[in-house]
């Protein structure tokens, strides 16, 4: 039998129930079992494919892939509540808020494109900006900032693999579209969601 | 190596830094959000636990060749499609991604389909978003972002048409 069926991390992701001001966790949300699945289905075609050693190369493989990623993650995780701590709410609702305007993308944008580090800061200083009072289009210009116009990835991968001239006009290209893509996130979100919903019902 | 510890450095700085503001607001401010961070810490280690591992097997069942095969010579807004669904197709982190962009460039794929490829995988490539995405922001962010980020790999195409070459 193909042993990696997906450890369901259904137990640990509800232990904390009340909910934290602003920010809400799904326990178990769909995207958890979509993945659940998916990951079922291709470890049972590696097994069929590969047998058991393939699939336990592969297993002690990610294993020490996330033992190396861990403190990583743990860094991530302070440095998005000690943001989402530090960060005047009144402040950023105001900066980067649904009410924010071109202002707003920009400044998403920009922080976007300074913030250091890899996945592993972008997503929970994302996750704090919005927990803080930031709308949809204003992280979506910092999340999609991060990952265009990023200095980090660029310098450490891009340049030394596609070249300089390639990565700096493909960054030059890259330029508009964050702004672009939080414009378009706040008028799809604005009309999909018309009222100013309360967050905290979210399920 | 070098940059993986430069990284660490930047990220544990950043920490450090951001944690002495807290601590000067008050050492309640300050325990409250450690206390926090570590329970978004531990909440969040089985999903990446499952991203991680699951991505592994994920990868393993996509060939490359399935990757390469879609940044193929197609030419057109049909070879910039195809780029995009191989961008967010391609398993593996940022070597094998850059790596398929530079084989696709010298073996004669067009300028603004590997463009596209790149920005596509930069937006959407599966593992990122299953490995990171997904278990740092509330779901609904996350698909609502991919959403709406799909024009974009195709106006950076098409701004690429545009201008020209490098």
């Amino acid at each position: 039998m193909s042993e990696p069926s997906p450890n369901n991390p259904a137990p640990a992701e509800d232990a904390e129930s009340e909910p934290r001001p602003g920010r809400v966790r799904k326990p178990i949300g769909w995207s958890t079992i979509i993945i659940a699945v998916l990951v079922a289905v291709s470890a049972a075609l590696v097994w069929r494919r590969d047998g058991t050693e393939g699939v336990l190369d592969i297993l002690t493989h990610d294993l020490s892939l996330f033992s190396g990623i861990l403190p990583r993650v743990l860094a991530g995780c302070l440095l998005g509540a000690l943001i989402s701590e530090i960060l005047p709410h009144e402040k950023v609702s105001r900066s980067l808020g649904p009410k924010s305007g071109l202002m707003g993308l920009l400044i998403g944008t920009a922080f976007g494109a300074i913030l250091p580090g890899g996945p592993f800061t972008a997503y929970p200083v994302a996750s704090a900006l919005l927990a803080v009072g930031a709308d949809f289009g204003a992280t979506i210009a910092m999340v999609v900032s991060w990952t265009l116009i990023g200095y980090g990835r660029a310098v450490a991968w891009e340049i030394p693999i596609m070249g300089t001239d390639f990565t700096l006009w493909r960054i030059l290209i890259s330029l508009p579209l964050p702004v672009l893509a939080g414009a378009l996130g706040r008028f799809v979100y604005v009309r999909l969601y018309p009222k100013p919903a309360a967050e905290d019902d979210e399920t | 190596m070098s940059a993986a510890l430069l990284i660490d450095i930047l990220l544990w700085g950043s920490v450090l830094g951001v944690g002495l503001i807290a601590f000067r607001r008050g050492p309640t401010v300050f325990k409250a959000s450690l206390r926090e961070g570590a329970m978004d810490f531990i909440n969040i280690v089985p999903r990446i636990a499952l991203g991680v591992i699951g991505s592994g097997y994920i990868a393993a069942i996509i060939p490359q060749e399935v990757i390469t095969g879609w940044l193929g010579p197609d030419s057109g807004w049909l070879g910039v499609a195809s780029a995009v669904v191989a961008g967010a197709a391609t398993p593996g982190g940022p070597v094998i991604g850059f790596s398929i962009g530079t084989v696709a460039l010298k073996s004669g794929g067009g300028v603004p389909q590997v463009v596209a490829y790149v920005v596509a995988w930069a937006l959407f490539a599966f593992q990122r978003v299953i490995l990171w995405e997904i278990p740092f922001m509330p779901a609904r962010f996350v698909w609502f972002r991919c959403a709406v980020s799909v024009p974009f790999p195709f106006v950076a195409a098409a701004i690429a048409m545009v201008i020209g070459k490098p």
